[in-house]
């Protein structure tokens, strides 16, 4: 068991959250779609895991970089 | 109408903008606090700031907008493209409050805005569609295979509430189509909070042509001919053509017939689009869309025929124009848009946003026109569009505008941010592109190449 970091690596705005705290999620499965310059980013896990934290809520601001959600794998 | 509010940002205010001066009307911009002090501010007679950077907070409010009508009494509004351009409800609240609303009938927007409604009425006029299934609602996905058999493969699961590329995915296969139905559906579910899909033919070899049209509310309308806008990537236009290169005389001339026959089944008023996507092979062509509103790649058209369709939209609102002959439309030479967006090719086009710190635009001309909302020193923030500029060229023939182009984009000087500009020349310069071989999947199918010669 290891936790991996999902981060963006653009700016945008937190359109929608797609999962929760202990949903399943597969590898390249969104957990988080961003908006940013009207394009719609998805935010997908690295691998197949369990979404273990969500650190954004929709409406905030994800710089480039940050983390928004922690998977146990 | 003397006085004029733009419901909007970036290069198509500061183009309605001069539109405004150019007839002697006053103008009235609005501007988010992410806004303050941009291009489009300053060309207006007055601005008038309606809060915080995000759209839904600041140019997506009507009440906002209506209140800064009425406090500057601005007698009309012109929306632009996006934003509220085409929200029928929008439409009708500014003529609710005894305004003039530059743009098509809130009935218009609303029968052209709902795609399959569009689609039906479309087909009633005569205007041929692309084969598709009907609405398959919620979690009852009963008879998805045999709707898929009657469109027939390859085909498209699209979201209906989706757009702009989001919610679509393409299923070549009997196999594949359940799984990718149900995780359409569930997507759309979450996403848009409407899971219903519909089924759609894929053409492989596709190309986008559009016919621009004015429509006199009276069943009257005229077409300014069509642009090609078959160079996208991610589903999103980046040069757009008039003519398109390549097709036949008889499927220009039918296009345009179908365009005008749905215009004037709709009692069509003000400018507007009519979509069609054209199998690159047969030529057949198919309706896809109407969009009820100026469009970004409008200039191409100006620039062919001499007109000024920003300033036709607000003579026509204020009924200084009630009718024009088609014979007077000319569609001369060959004119090429180039959208220049801040955006990093190499990375999937994601995104860049950042502060423009050199910004370099190519000398204007009576063949060379650029239409942008920034200058140097601006920011281009994460909130609004990647347009940072279009850069738009005219010339005899296609070689001719090709050639123009490439000059103004070697004089196109970004730093700061990613921009597209090496990839828009090297899909200029790519030989299919050179030889009129577009379609929507040349970006896609020739990445690598228009990507490894930009960088």
């Amino acid at each position: 068991m290891a936790i991996i970091e999902i981060k963006t690596d653009i700016t945008g705005s937190v359109w929608k959250v797609l999962k929760q705290v202990g949903d399943t999620v597969e590898e390249d499965e969104p957990i988080v779609i961003l908006e940013s310059m009207k394009m719609e980013i998805p935010v997908a896990a690295a691998e197949r895991g369990i979404v273990k934290e969500i650190l954004v809520k929709e409406g905030d601001t994800a710089p480039e970089g940050s983390i928004v959600a922690r998977v146990e794998v | 109408m003397k006085k004029v509010l733009i419901a909007n940002r970036g290069e198509i205010a500061c183009r309605i903008a001069r539109a405004c001066s150019k007839l002697g009307l006053s103008s009235v911009a609005v501007y988010s606090e992410a806004d303050e002090g941009a291009l489009h501010v300053e060309l207006a007679d007055e601005a008038f700031s309606i809060g915080p950077p995000e759209a839904r907070e600041s140019y997506l409010r009507a009440d906002k907008l209506l209140e800064v009508a009425q406090r500057s009494g601005a007698d009309a509004i012109h929306p632009g493209y996006g934003f509220l351009s085409e929200r029928a409800a929008f439409a009708e609240a500014v003529k609710g409050a005894g305004l003039t609303w530059i743009g098509p009938s809130a009935k218009n927007i609303a029968d052209m805005g709902d795609k399959e409604r569009a689609r039906t009425l479309a087909a009633a006029s005569g205007v041929p569609v692309v084969p598709g299934s009907g609405r398959l609602a919620g979690s009852d996905l009963h008879g998805l295979e045999d709707a898929a058999a009657a469109v027939g493969y390859p085909l498209l699961v699209k979201a209906s509430a989706g757009g702009g590329g989001i919610g679509m995915r393409r299923v070549d296969n009997p196999s594949g189509l359940r799984a990718t139905a149900l995780a359409t559906q569930s997507m759309a579910a979450k996403a848009f909070g409407d899971g219903s899909i519909y089924l759609e033919r894929y053409l492989a070899l596709a190309r986008h042509v559009e016919v621009q049209v004015f429509g006199f509310g009276n069943g009257r309308a005229v077409h300014f001919h069509e642009r090609d806008c078959s160079t996208q990537r991610r589903f999103q236009k980046v040069i757009e053509e008039g003519p398109a290169p390549g097709l036949p005389e008889a499927t220009r001339l039918r296009m345009a017939e179908a365009a005008l026959r749905l215009c004037a089944s709709q009692r069509y008023e003000g400018a507007g689009t009519v979509e069609f996507i054209v199998d690159a092979t047969t030529f057949e062509f198919y309706f896809l869309e109407m969009n009820t509103r100026i469009q970004v790649e409008h200039p191409v058209t100006e620039m062919n025929t001499g007109y000024d369709l920003v300033a036709l939209q607000m003579d026509f609102a204020r009924g200084a124009i009630t009718a024009l002959d088609q014979g007077a439309i000319p569609f001369q030479g060959h004119a090429i848009e180039c959208r220049i967006y801040a955006e990093n090719p190499a990375r999937h086009f994601m995104p860049s946003p950042g502060k423009l710190g050199r910004f370099r635009l190519p000398a204007g001309s009576p063949d060379v026109r650029i239409d942008s909302g920034y200058r140097e020193g601006d920011r281009i923030t994460h909130f609004y569009d990647p347009l940072i500029a279009k850069v738009i060229c005219h010339g005899a023939d296609r070689a001719k505008a090709i050639a123009r182009m490439m000059e103004a984009l070697a004089d196109t000087d970004i730093a700061g941010i990613a921009t597209n500009v090496s990839f828009l020349r090297s899909t200029l310069g790519h030989r299919r592109f050179r030889d009129g071989d577009v379609s929507t999947a040349f970006v896609d199918n020739c990445k690598r190449e228009l990507i490894a010669d930009a960088v």
